[in-house]
């Protein structure tokens, strides 16, 4: 039996997954993932939820949060505005959508154009730091979320907008993602290759350096590193990946408006990145698992007591953004590297179990 | 312009024309406020030479870095490297012209393992953009591949730091901090090492190691190293030639005997002569 990892060349130490092991596990995850929607029906009605619309929304959520987590956690520039950005995505893909552009052009454009706002509203980040630059990309939030529901000849203001479901007719092929069935595989489909773009990025030379510029910003320019570049393009690629999360989204509830792109999007998307982990790439997946289960986990014991109790329902509804709120307090507090660092606290235990010492 | 004049003054720009120096400082002011930090500051430093600046604490040393990086911007007087004026370049070019430099107080980047602190010092020599790197086949995973081949088998390898190149920085003890710092300025590829304080801390083990590494560099690799440090043993063993600053002036110049001999650093920098003596190692 092996007592270590030992690799004879650089390609195969730097390869994600490294061990027979590890890829096997992968690989069985990957399985479960394709097949799920073939017993989703069966799981679904065993458990009482919606578990393909939740996995759906996961995926989604996954691709968006990934884009902070380059931003915020790789490159140390928080930001208030992804919310909208996230918006500006959805618009754009659903007014391209609604003027005939196939979903796999519209989405792109959509992170386009989400890149390109992120970009503009990204640019007091060459001379604003931390809490300023949060109020910086505060405003951005207003400003979008103000145009989202006033200009209704573009958005069709708070009356919302109607988004064609992706299809694949321009191909030829008479095929529609209007199911949660049928949406599911293009939703993981951008979840897996946001994952695998964050994983990519952050270990060749632009991730490495974002996080000079997080870590020391002095050191990263004696040794090369163009701040404002690099703090702009952070900016991009990040609201590039929200913005397509934005698509997603369009494409999956076919009717937006402003209500979903506000504030409370923006501060949700930082929580999750929080709890699940700043500057890790699984950081994105658990928050993003994690904050679409929470609202479904506070749900159980609400019904359980229902006939106890008739009115607790509502009282736990209201009480969900304040459990929202002290979850972020706790992890600020008793793991501020979040679920990720625990996963890999855990992880690193069996590795040596049951000789821990 | 008094201080120049110095029985120590040599190798001025204008005495070394015939062979003129990589790194050439001349008549650098700089000021904060009120405060005077540099006060007409000259001197050359000669291609693979091993140049010290020595000066009691707030003379200035570390100012004539940061002006060199250009963190800081004299008010007047002009610095030129290798024939070219550097003075109004922006800072993240200065790494581009083959300028490197470690810091007095240590600035790695924490978070991360060894290995990605040096491999960030190859930055500029690397061409991968966030597309490719984000695809990681091809052209970024060859780049990578490489770039990790050279650190471990030319920087890592010199300075004996296998054994850690993948823990994270910021769990290191502080003697192998500083020098993974100086693996990091390697990997720049530099022309000229600018040295801030690298043993500072150490204790006589980890300064024989540092000072040998220092040599293995400028002799093997031919870089020019522009050296600050308070320990006199060393400053005295290995540099070719030294600066002495007092005040943002110069007031000596030349090799280490010679300034060791010179009554006005021995006043002004070492204070009594038997103190000088002793702190001097003679």
């Amino acid at each position: 039996m092996p007592c270590g990892l030992f690799f004879s060349s650089y390609e195969k130490d730097d390869a994600i997954f490294q061990t027979t092991w590890l890829k096997a596990w992968m690989a069985l995850l990957f399985v479960i993932l394709l097949t799920f929607p073939l017993y989703a029906d069966q799981a679904n009605a065993l458990l009482g939820l919606n578990l393909t619309n939740m996995l759906n929304l996961i995926f989604i959520y996954i691709v968006g949060a990934h884009g902070l987590n380059l931003l915020t956690g790789y490159t140390g520039q928080i930001s208030l505005g992804h919310g909208a950005f996230m918006g500006v995505g959805a618009y754009t893909a659903g007014i391209l959508a609604n003027h005939g552009w196939p979903f796999y052009l519209a989405l792109p454009a959509a992170g386009l154009m989400a890149a390109a706002v992120g970009m503009v509203f990204g640019l007091p980040s060459l001379r604003l730091r931390g809490l300023y630059l949060a109020i910086a990309t505060m405003a951005a939030q207003f400003i979008l979320d103000y145009a989202m529901r006033n200009w209704e000849s573009l958005t069709g203001g708070s009356a919302g907008l109607i988004v064609p479901s992706a299809g694949l007719q321009s191909l030829g092929l008479d095929f529609t993602f209007d199911s949660d069935r049928s949406f599911y595989y293009l939703a993981l489909l951008f979840a897996v290759l946001a994952t695998l773009y964050l994983k990519n990025l952050t270990r060749t030379r632009t991730g490495r350096a974002f996080v000079a510029v997080r870590d020391r910003y002095l050191a990263a320019e004696v040794i090369g590193v163009n701040l404002f570049k690099y703090r702009i393009m952070s900016f991009g690629i990040s609201s590039f990946m929200v913005g397509i999360a934005g698509g997603l989204w369009a494409f999956y509830i076919t009717i937006i408006s402003d209500e979903h792109f506000t504030m409370w999007l923006s501060v949700q998307y930082l929580a999750m990145i929080i709890v699940g982990g700043l500057g890790h790439v699984l950081g994105g997946i658990f928050g993003a698992i994690f904050f679409v289960l929470l609202p479904e986990l506070l749900r159980i014991p609400a019904e359980a007591l229902t006939d106890v109790y008739p009115n607790i329902f509502g009282i736990f509804a209201s009480l969900r953004e304040m459990v929202f709120g002290l979850i972020v307090i706790l992890f600020l507090i008793f793991e501020p590297d979040g679920l990720a660092a625990r996963w890999h606290t855990v992880r690193a235990y069996w590795k040596l179990w049951p000789f821990s010492y | 312009m008094a201080a120049q004049s110095g029985p120590g003054f040599r190798n001025s720009p204008s005495q070394t024309a015939q062979e003129p120096a990589q790194l050439i400082l001349e008549d650098i002011h700089l000021r904060f406020g009120g405060l005077n930090a540099l006060s007409g500051v000259s001197f050359g430093v000669k291609k693979g030479s091993i140049q010290a600046i020595i000066g009691p604490n707030g003379a200035g040393k570390t100012c004539i870095l940061n002006c060199i990086c250009r963190f800081y911007q004299p008010y007047r007087g002009s610095i030129t490297f290798e024939g070219q004026d550097i003075s109004h370049i922006p800072t993240h070019r200065v790494a581009e012209l083959g300028i490197a430099r470690s810091f007095q107080n240590i600035e790695l980047f924490r978070g991360m393992t060894v290995m990605d602190n040096i491999k960030l010092g190859h930055h500029v020599h690397m061409h991968g953009g966030f597309i490719s790197g984000g695809i990681y086949l091809g052209k970024a995973k060859r780049e990578e591949t490489r770039v990790r081949k050279e650190i471990e088998e030319r920087i890592i390898d010199l300075l004996e730091i296998e054994a850690i190149r993948k823990k994270v920085v910021g769990t290191l003890p502080y003697g192998l901090q500083k020098r993974v710092e100086l693996a990091r300025a390697l990997a720049m590829k530099p022309k000229i090492l600018l040295l801030d304080e690298p043993m500072a801390g150490m204790n006589l083990e980890e300064t024989e190691d540092m000072a040998r590494f220092i040599l293995d560099v400028n002799d093997e690799w031919g870089v020019t190293i522009v050296l600050i440090e308070h320990d006199m043993g060393v400053v005295m063993d290995i540099s070719d030639d030294v600066v002495v600053l007092d005040f943002g002036t110069k007031i000596a110049q030349g090799s280490p005997a010679e300034v060791s001999r010179n009554p006005q650093v021995v006043e002004a920098y070492l204070g009594s002569e038997a103190a000088a003596h002793s702190k001097l190692g003679l």
